[in-house]
């Protein structure tokens, strides 16, 4: 069930306060380059039905390859799961996607651009560790990004307090970093990536550094945000049940070169719960399809790759 | 390195300020008697209640316009180094080229003594105020260059891409990352140089002055009005304790966050 159109994605409560200030501080950041429009899900620019495409995209650092010849499409609006062992270079490859980073062979295309400046503009990226700066409040730090295009301070928390609640986050608003717990951290880091209005997301273990239970429930709230307000989001993690859970598409990749080994398409029965759905039959056959590719990608001699 | 005040009240409460004084009055008491039951000479060492007369008495004559000397020289001359450190560290950060070609430089104008400096200052600027604010400056501005160049460039590399990825500009990741992460820092740098302004500025004014503390110091000395010493000893220490405490009271302001309660997220 591939390229699902996204033509008319959910936008964020359409003439709200905060998309009237959205919109001004577009034009207040008019100068800043060809970025899409602050208000994610106001239709692409170009009106066309592209994803991000990965053709050949090789990535070498000091002669040996972190990723070597790898091939991924994302259609828009869909979810695809970066699964492999540490090392498979799974960071590095959203670093290229994000056009923080230059690919030594291939070709990256995020939306139609294929510049690393333009691909930046398109891309926004959620680290594993929150990153969030100590000395800006929740509401602050979400507001970073409408800050770094223009916005005044007072605008930009005025256009992100409206949106805390539906993340999850009343009343954590101003409170520093460092008062919230790891769990509230990482929402307000997605939180600060969503504000950003870009149509990519790329996620980097963005629930690595919870324990178990939060991350239960993180990858439950996450995979309800996603589907209440869709995004093209490549997402990269090392647990097996996270990438089924929360991708369409589970793109195993082997390691040392990091290297495409399997794909697998998510095809899960709707709306459970989560530990429902976990004991499906469904879930438990693609778990064991993904963690077989694994095995067999770490198994693999790192010069000829065995077929699969 | 200051005691951390544990909370913001407590930074302005007894708790803070009570054991410094009780250690104060118990030395002054102790010197008093000393003098006393020894019989020292006024002029060899002066009893605290000698050194407060001295302060009362030469107040309105001498100590109140030397006072305010160096005060003007401490003040202006530690601003101009917090300008110029500030400008050199942020110049520094920006351009590598800047860097190469400045920074040994500036160690090197460390290697020079002030007590060598002063007095050629003296001859090229006179009795005036000059000599003595670019012995402040020249004194003050390197710890502050190289704490806050040491702050800017710490700052996490993940944290720049993560800007980047959120229309983050080279200015806007300073002014919203690097600076206030090099905060800290950069406070680290300016107690220290707080510490030091006092000293340049009566240097300064020993090697050629007609008014100030280090004026009414070196002319004491030789009369042994030696009370009078004592007192003006005692207004430069309160001087320098008061920029230490203004420093750290900006820095509780401005960089609470890295200090109150738990440890940061990093």
């Amino acid at each position: 069930m591939a390229g699902r159109g996204r033509d008319t994605p959910v936008s964020p409560a359409p003439g709200s306060p905060s998309d009237r200030v959205r919109a001004r501080a577009d034009l207040a950041a008019g100068g800043s380059g060809p970025g899409p429009g602050p208000n994610p899900g106001s239709g692409s620019v170009s009106g066309e039905d592209q994803g991000i495409r990965l053709v050949g995209v090789t990535r070498r650092y000091g002669g040996v390859a972190a990723v070597e010849r790898v091939d991924l499409a994302v259609p828009p609006g869909r979810r695809l799961a970066v699964v492999g062992p540490s090392g498979c270079g799974k960071s590095t490859l959203l670093g290229l996607i994000s056009g923080l980073d230059e690919p030594d062979e291939g070709v990256i295309d995020v939306l139609g651009a294929t510049g690393p400046a333009a691909r930046l503009a398109r891309c926004a990226l959620m680290p594993q560790r929150d990153l969030l700066l100590p000395w800006r409040s929740a509401l602050a730090n979400a507001a970073v990004s409408l800050e770094n295009r223009g916005m005044s301070r007072r605008a930009a928390r005025a256009a992100v307090r409206p949106l805390f609640a539906r993340f999850g986050l009343a009343g954590a608003e101003d409170f520093l970093p460092r008062q919230l717990s790891g769990g509230m951290r990482q929402r307000v880091a997605f939180l600060r990536t969503f504000v950003a209005g870009k149509e990519v997301l790329l996620l980097d273990e963005p629930f690595g550094a919870l324990d178990a239970i939060t991350r239960a429930e993180a990858q439950e709230w996450l995979r309800a945000t996603l589907e209440a307000e869709p995004r093209t989001v490549v997402l990269v993690t090392h647990d097996v049940e996270e990438a089924l859970l929360l991708g369409h598409e589970v793109v195993v990749l082997a390691a040392r070169p990091g290297r495409v080994a399997a794909r697998v398409a998510v095809d899960l029965p709707a709306a459970r719960s989560r530990r429902e759905l976990l004991a499906t039959a469904e879930f438990v056959g693609l778990r064991d399809e993904v963690l077989a590719a694994l095995e067999q990608g770490s198994s693999a001699p790192s010069v000829e790759p065995e077929r699969l | 390195m200051t005691p951390r005040p544990t909370s913001r009240r407590g930074a302005w409460g007894v708790r803070r300020w009570g054991p410094p004084t009780v250690v104060l009055v118990a030395i002054a008491a102790a010197w008093e008697l000393a003098t006393a039951v020894l019989g020292v000479e006024d002029y060899i060492l002066p009893a605290p209640s000698a050194v407060a007369h001295a302060l009362v008495d030469r107040w309105d004559s001498t100590l109140a316009s030397a006072t305010w000397v160096t005060l003007t020289e401490v003040v202006a001359g530690f601003a101009i180094a917090v300008g110029a450190g500030l400008l050199i560290a942020c110049a520094l950060h920006f351009s590598r080229t800047a860097r190469s070609a400045l920074y040994p430089w500036l160690i090197g104008s460390q290697t020079v003594p002030v007590v060598v400096i002063a007095p050629v200052l003296a001859i090229i600027f006179g009795y005036s105020l000059t000599p003595k604010l670019i012995l402040v400056a020249l004194l003050c501005f390197f710890p502050i260059v190289v704490a806050t160049l040491d702050g800017l460039s710490a700052v996490d590399d993940d944290l720049r891409r993560m800007m980047r990825t959120l229309y983050g500009t080279r200015w806007s990741i300073f002014w919203r990352v690097e600076l206030p992460a090099a905060l800290p820092s950069l406070f680290t740098g300016l107690r220290l140089s707080a510490a030091y302004a006092s000293t340049a500025a009566v240097f300064g004014e020993y090697s050629g002055s007609s008014d100030g503390l280090g004026h009414v110091m070196r002319q004491a000395v030789p009369q042994l009005q030696s009370a009078l010493v004592f007192a003006a000893i005692a207004l430069l220490s309160a001087m320098s304790v008061a920029l230490f405490v203004l420093v750290t009271a900006l820095e509780t302001a401005l960089v609470g966050w890295a200090h109150e309660g738990k440890s940061t997220n990093r």
